[in-house]
């Protein structure tokens, strides 16, 4: 009966939320109307909460309890904040593609003398512009999905990138999402990248908050196509304040012989999901994904990834690490399927936890569906506290608890952090790894 | 003159057995004490209670290091005043870089006492110097520390942490295990090389071999938690021809 009247509720809440922001949702006409029908998915099943299998772990109600207004547009002000904040996490040879409040921000981004073969237009022109087939790729995610339903139907604005067959970027992508502050409210974002045939790019997303940024919500998404021969390079940084909630959400989609090395971190924000789907939809592809949770305090991080194996002869590696202390809580899903197609798939995934405290929280729901014979499929999991004797041997050299502690979680997620195939981004990884370290104390 | 490291009728459990029943040991600057004795005697508990190990508990007695409570003190402390232990079986772990854990160690111990912390450049210059003294090549320190070193490369990467940190206090808790004879002779020279009057050593051992090399100025005999009997290095040799029995019933 509960459920009812929360839906309703909050139902009628987001109805609101949904006519107020009305004239800051770019789009009309068909537009318009996938906005409306994601709304009414989203209207139906409100936030999503533990009695949901896939949100056992993570039940919104309970952590986010309402989904708040539309952040304004960034003024002046406001701008100046988010470049001080961008200071820190600039990466020098990106080009930058900031989002402030939700909003492109021009002024701190580089759009100027594209390198050949790489398009670069704003979600809020694609949704105003005609391009039906465009319109329909950027609301192909499922609403099915509650937080994905929200995100089509309230996105104002994101990145949409396109690299053409045969372009190999040497510039990584950088969007930058950044909290300027003020009173709190929602930042919700799309962005898509589509990468032609035989071409290769390195896209870096970055969450962070500028200062004084108060309890925020960042609502994200992101739809990635990899096309035949291609290569994309993902790095992920979830830096967000410790009192937002980062719920995200990404859609990736591999042609014929094409990789995808993708590394995701979080050590920002109250509470987040990352739920990815990632599809092989030609043979010969490869799948690299990686991730470390890295809480304490009261954070919640839930990390959800789907790995649909549709077609024969794919590959996919998933290698995950979770440290966590005080009282925060890390969540680590991952379904496979292996759809009856798909033989010769090779998928393995394994997850370890580090616990740092009593009150530490770790769950780990590994899934394997399998439907197909001739496949190498595997998983593993482990969780466990920090060595005594090895912390014992590096305390005995002079290094203080905390030291000692350091050293030993650098070492656990550095097997993760590895995987960066790119230096600078792997350096860009451990140094966020490092904040983390730095504010323990 | 205060001592540099003082042990009184030092008691020590572990879980529900004392292991130590009253031992006391005192060692002054410049002097090399060896300690001998059967397996199980205890010796390794006491390095490990004087490098502040947890899980012991100190029933009795005490342990004062230049006449401040040693056992008041964290491990890291301890470490940073000058006491270090060779452990008979170092660790391993994977994923610490050597260079990385020598040079924090080493700049956490130096903050610890209010110097200043080695600069990159000097400090490879001071590792390298001391590497090549003890024949430890340099891609053993790439490795992550102690990983896939053979037993001897370990005993020889604690000596190689000592002549580093230059302490103070130094325990080798058998440092010849493990060794052949060549690699013991260049980890004994590492060791003398770093004798002086203000450094003492506690050279524990099951060999009369290795105080060939590292001549004692006293040695102990334990048994069963206690020192039985302590002398000059002559009584090393006596313990090699007749062994420990006369002892046992001592104890
Ligand atoms: N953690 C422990 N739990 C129970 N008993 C222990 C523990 N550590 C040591 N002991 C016991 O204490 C006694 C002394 O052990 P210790 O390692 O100090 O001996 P040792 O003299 O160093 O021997 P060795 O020459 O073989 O190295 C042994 O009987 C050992 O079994
Ligand atoms: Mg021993």
């Amino acid at each position: 009966m509960n459920v009812v009247v929360a839906k309703t509720e909050t139902g009628r809440a987001m109805s609101d939320a949904l006519a107020i922001a009305r004239d800051r949702l770019a789009g009309t006409g068909k537009v318009a109307d996938y906005r409306r029908q994601a709304f009414d998915a989203y209207a139906r099943e409100g936030l999503p909460h533990r009695r949901i299998e896939d949100w056992k772990y993570t039940d919104l109600r309970a952590l986010m309890r309402e989904v708040l207004p539309l952040a304004p547009a960034p003024d002046a002000p406001a701008l100046t904040r988010a470049g001080s904040a961008l200071k820190l996490h600039a990466i020098a040879g990106a080009r930058r593609l900031v989002l402030v409040d939700g909003v492109f921000a021009p002024k701190l981004s580089e759009l100027g003398d594209p390198e050949k073969g790489l398009g670069i237009r704003t979600l809020r022109e694609v949704l105003e512009a005609g391009d039906a087939g465009l319109h329909t790729q950027l609301f192909a995610p499922d609403n099915s999905n509650p937080m994905v339903a929200l995100n089509s139907a309230m996105m104002t604005d994101g990145m949409v990138i396109d690299v053409a067959d045969g372009a190999v970027l040497t510039e990584p992508l950088h969007i930058v999402h950044i909290a300027s502050g003020g009173t709190p409210a929602a930042m919700v974002t799309r962005s898509m990248l589509r990468l032609g045939k035989d071409s290769g790019a390195t896209l870096v997303e970055s969450y962070i908050a500028a200062d004084g940024a108060k309890a925020y919500q960042a609502h994200d998404s992101l739809i990635v196509s990899i096309g035949n021969h291609a290569r994309l390079d993902h790095v992920r940084l979830v830096e967000d304040g410790r009192d937002a909630f980062n719920i995200s959400s990404a859609v990736v989609t591999l042609g014929a012989h094409a990789h995808f090395n993708t590394f995701g971190m979080t050590s920002g924000a109250n509470v987040s999901r990352y739920q990815a789907t990632i599809a092989f939809a030609g043979e010969g592809s490869r799948v690299e994904t990686n991730g470390v949770n890295l809480l304490n305090g009261r954070q919640h991080a839930d990390t959800t990834l789907f790995l649909d194996h549709a077609v024969p002869r794919c590959d996919s590696r998933e290698v995950f690490r979770a440290v966590v202390d005080d009282r925060g809580h890390s969540v680590f899903q991952g379904r496979i399927i292996v759809r009856p197609k798909a033989q010769k798939t090779d998928a393995k995934m394994m997850t370890r936890a580090l616990l740092l405290s009593d009150d530490a929280e770790a769950d780990n729901k590994p899934e394997l569906e399998i439907f197909a014979d001739d496949v190498t499929c595997g998983h593993g999991a482990t969780t466990g506290a920090l060595d005594e004797s090895l912390l014992f041997y590096l305390r005995a050299r002079g290094l203080s608890e905390k030291e000692a502690q350091a050293l030993l979680i650098q070492a656990f997620v550095g097997e993760a952090i590895e995987s960066i195939a790119n230096d600078t981004l792997r350096e860009l990884a451990i140094s966020a790894a490092q904040r983390w370290l730095e504010a323990r104390g | 003159m205060t001592a540099l490291l003082e042990v009184k009728d030092l008691k020590v459990r572990v879980e529900d057995n004392e292991i130590l029943h009253g031992l006391s040991l005192t060692v002054n600057p410049g002097e090399i004490h060896a300690i001998m004795g059967p397996n199980g005697s205890g010796k390794s508990t006491l390095s490990h209670v004087i490098a502040g190990k947890p899980g012991y508990e100190v029933t009795g007695g005490e342990i004062l290091f230049r006449g401040e409570d040693l056992l008041e003190m964290s491990p890291d402390e301890r470490a940073a005043k000058g006491v270090f232990l060779a452990f008979q079986y170092p660790v391993e772990i994977p994923g610490v870089a050597t260079m990385n854990f020598l040079r924090t160690a080493l700049n956490a111990q130096r903050k610890a006492r209010g110097e200043s912390e080695f600069s990159t450049p000097d400090f490879l210059k001071k590792v390298r110097e001391v590497a090549a003294r003890l024949n430890i090549p340099q891609e053993m320190l790439r490795r992550g520390v102690n990983v896939g070193f053979s037993g001897g490369e370990k005993k020889r990467n604690e000596i190689l942490q000592m002549a580093l940190f230059e302490p103070a206090v130094c325990i080798l808790d058998e440092m010849d295990s493990g060794l052949d004879i060549d690699a013991l002779r260049v980890a004994a020279d590492g060791v003398n090389a770093l004798r002086s009057p203000e450094r003492a050593m506690v050279v524990i051992t099951h060999y009369q071999r290795l105080l060939n090399y590292i001549v004692p100025d006293f040695v102990h005999v334990m048994s069963k938690g206690r020192v039985v009997k302590s002398g000059g290095k002559e009584l090393a040799l006596e313990l090699e021809a007749s062994g420990y029995a006369q002892f046992e019933d001592a104890a």
